[in-house]
């Protein structure tokens, strides 16, 4: 294991980890503002409302997400009205392009999970809101969505964990992100073990991290549903 | 379920019989020689509508095989994946257009040269760019990835900021929508796939032709393994033999109106230019 | 429409199929080992299907593909000369895809298994061995048919990963689909139809997945009282 050229390339690998970071934070943030509103659409009883959403999420989630890149990264600057439009100076840019196809397919997941949790909510929450006489935008910011944001957090932390992963996809489209840095360094020195496995040193330390991140959110918002400490009624180690 | 022998059987019994579909290679007496080969470098090597390989450098490695008398399997790879793969013994030989450097003699031998041509950069036609390295500092240039023109420069070209794809198509598509300011890469395979394609009317080539051994090589050779001298030897006799025995023009002819085998290098920075190709 | 690269696509996606189907018998293979091994009593065996889950979970597929396809090459063969193995093992690159993806999925098909096997209440083992049952009759008959019903929304959702994963192959020089299509867009220089059409084919395989595998989870919850 060549340790000096591991040390020679930390530099690079740094900035291939900013870079991965900045693609996650924009593409959750994005994502986020934009699945929100999908979501309750999604769970919403009017079709006009769920089925337009439903068919976005339906192609994001049926497509591969390196298809969506090559889409939005060749296909795009294939057409000669995308590269006289306004848009341009964006589009062409790789990183751009990079956060839009991420942004857009963790929208349509997201959308999915919000939905899902807020279809899961008792009804009893919905039943006391109405007997209090709750207008229907009020039982919605203020009973429905923040229950439902506590429940969908479980399966969003999952989404996270996959966008960080995702992200390494930016790599194909000449992005240095983490994976960049660590292709640039396996092409220049052939050490394909020292350049791979440092890199996912990286990724799993801030997998470790995010993990832990929302294992503290889940304690603190969802401590209620923990399970009792005591004697478990399922074992957990099985004598078969 | 416990971890015992008798558990354990089904899954690695099947893991047996799936790894056994990886055979065990001996020399044996008709040689058969797994060559790597990239698929994505017109006119050289390419895939046709029907998924076939085709190309100049296919052609050539046809007749080099057939010269050799050995039955040759071509493995598709990514040009990055070459090097490792033939260390690894995944296979035999690489054919892909890969110039013989010094760089890369320290991790492979190469056979003697089966082509050279050299490099230039292409630009959109009436963009005034000084092709040097203060000319360029800050331009985007697209290479292919591990290339000799990604180690140029690397290099030469330190304040150029140096836009690396997996494959040369890419850089085509990228230069022709214009999200890099120029390319490096081989005449022919400019000239070839891109600069006589519809999307590539409105570009042409800029600067010096670049030819300088240290990074462009002695020309394009067949890489092997450190050591397998027996099949260098081979090798080089049948590139001989078919420069010899007219199969190398025949097959140069039918892509080429130019001598692609070129001359061996002078003094560093030969300023020749080639023939632009007329089919 | 597609400037004749129709045959080249339609073999691609048959290779991509392979590659899908392939990987899922070694990622399941893995999985139900991995699963007993995660609940087995020995804490060195748990430990090494610990290392296993969370590694393969904690980077990226991308990554751990380009690793093992680069350097685990040079390994196996390096493995193989120590023990005075002079020939050469010839991996071929579909070989090397396929157990990429395998060992990949055999991770997240492990914590699918085991949730499954955690889900079956103990009392039923315990019913079967007080009747005499041998440990295997009691897998066979008791546990196997309720772990594939509880197993069956986490291997839908896993297989579906999977084939999309299998895109990713193509970056390591597989002939798959989205090589394929990668080849005909760089030939005819319209990468937005072939890449289009890739989309339509996945969207494709991914729907009559989720068509074929409900048909199955609703024939194995015959009487099932659901909650929604």
């Amino acid at each position: 294991m060549n340790f000096d050229a591991i040390i020679e390339a930390l530099p690079s690998y740094i900035g291939g980890v900013g870079v991965t970071l900045q693609l996650l934070v924009a593409a959750l943030l994005l994502g986020l503002v934009i699945a929100l509103p999908m979501g309750v659409a999604r769970a919403s009883d009017n079709p006009w409302l769920s089925k337009p959403v439903w068919v976005f999420t339906y192609v994001i989630r049926g497509t591969p997400m390196l298809v969506q890149l090559f889409l939005i990264y060749y296909g795009l600057a294939q057409f000669e009205l995308v590269r006289e439009s306004a848009l341009w100076p964006l589009l062409s840019q790789a990183w751009f392009c990079a956060v839009l196809t991420f942004t857009l397919n963790t929208a349509g997941y997201t959308a999915e999970i919000i939905a899902g949790a807020m279809r899961a909510t008792p009804y009893g929450e919905i039943e006391a809101a109405n007997s209090l006489g709750m207008p229907r935008w009020k039982v919605l910011t203020r009973i429905l969505l923040p229950s439902a944001m506590r429940r969908a957090l479980p399966a969003y932390s999952n989404e996270v964990i996959f966008m960080l992963h995702g992200t390494s996809l930016a790599s194909v489209v000449t992005v240095i992100d983490l994976t960049g840095a660590a292709r640039e360094m396996n092409s220049r020195s052939y050490l394909p073990f020292e350049a791979f496995l440092t890199a996912a040193v990286f990724y799993l330390a801030m997998t470790f991290s995010l993990v832990a991140m929302f294992h503290f959110a889940e304690k603190r918002w969802l401590g209620h549903l923990a399970p009792r400490k005591s004697a478990p009624l399922i074992a957990t180690s099985v004598p078969i | 379920m416990k971890i015992s022998m008798r558990n354990l059987c089904l899954p690695v019994m099947l893991l047996a019989v799936f790894v056994s579909v990886a055979s065990v290679n001996a020399d044996a007496q008709t040689k058969k020689l797994r060559l790597g080969v990239e698929g994505a470098y017109p006119p050289f090597s390419e895939l046709g509508p029907d998924g076939k390989l085709k190309g100049w450098e296919i052609d050539i490695a046809n007749a080099l095989c057939k010269e050799m008398k050995a039955d040759c399997t071509l493995v598709q790879l990514s040009f990055d994946g070459m090097i490792p793969a033939l260390q690894s013994r995944k296979i035999d030989a690489v054919i892909a257009s890969m110039s013989i450097t010094e760089e890369r003699k320290r991790a492979v031998d190469f056979s003697d040269r089966y082509y050279k041509t050299p490099a230039r950069f292409v630009v959109k036609n009436g963009v005034k760019l000084d092709i040097s390295p203060a000319g360029l500092k800050g331009k985007r240039i697209g290479v292919q990835r591990a290339t000799i023109y990604d180690r140029f420069l690397a290099d030469q070209f330190k304040d150029v900021q140096v836009v690396r794809y997996g494959k040369q198509d890419e850089v085509y598509l990228d230069l022709a929508s214009g999200r890099i300011d120029a390319a490096l890469q081989d005449v022919v395979a400019a000239q070839e796939g891109f600069l006589k394609t519809p999307q590539g009317k409105n570009f042409g080539f800029v600067g010096p032709s670049y030819e300088d051994p240290k990074y462009f090589g002695e020309g394009a050779g067949a890489a092997l393994r450190k050591g397998d001298t027996a099949l260098r030897e081979d090798f080089n006799r049948a590139i001989a033999a078919i420069r010899a025995n007219g199969v190398y023009k025949k097959i140069q002819d039918a892509y080429f109106n130019f001598d692609i085998y070129g001359v061996a290098p002078a003094a560093p920075a030969a300023a020749a230019t080639t023939a632009p190709a007329k089919k | 429409m597609l400037h004749g690269f129709l045959p080249a696509l339609l073999e691609g996606t048959l290779t991509t199929l392979s590659v899908a189907l392939a990987s899922l018998a070694i990622a399941v293979v893995l999985g139900l080992v991995g699963a007993a091994a995660k609940l087995s009593r020995i804490p060195f065996v748990r430990g090494v299907a610990m290392a296993y889950t969370t590694i393969v979970r904690g980077v990226p597929d991308l990554v751990l593909m380009l690793l093992i396809f680069f350097g685990g090459q040079i390994a196996v063969n390096a493995l193989a000369a120590k023990f005075g193995f002079e020939g050469y093992v010839d991996i071929d690159p579909y070989v090397a895809g396929v157990a990429t993806i395998g060992f990949i999925f055999g991770a997240y098909l492990t914590e699918t298994f085991r949730g499954a096997l955690i889900a079956i209440h103990a009392g039923q083992r315990e019913a079967g061995l007080a009747f005499g049952m041998s440990r295997a009759q009691v897998f066979r008959r008791i546990t196997l048919p309720q772990m594939i019903r509880f197993a069956i929304p986490g291997f839908t959702n896993n297989w579906l990963v999977l084939v999309k994963s299998t895109a990713i192959v193509s970056v390591i020089g597989l002939t798959d689909m989205m090589h394929s299509a990668g080849m005909a867009a760089g030939a005819t220089r319209e990468p937005f139809t072939f890449y289009l059409a890739a989309g339509v084919i996945y969207l494709a395989i991914t729907s009559l997945s989720m068509l074929g595998l409900g048909a199955l989870e609703r024939s194995v919850s015959v009487g099932l009282r659901r909650a929604a």
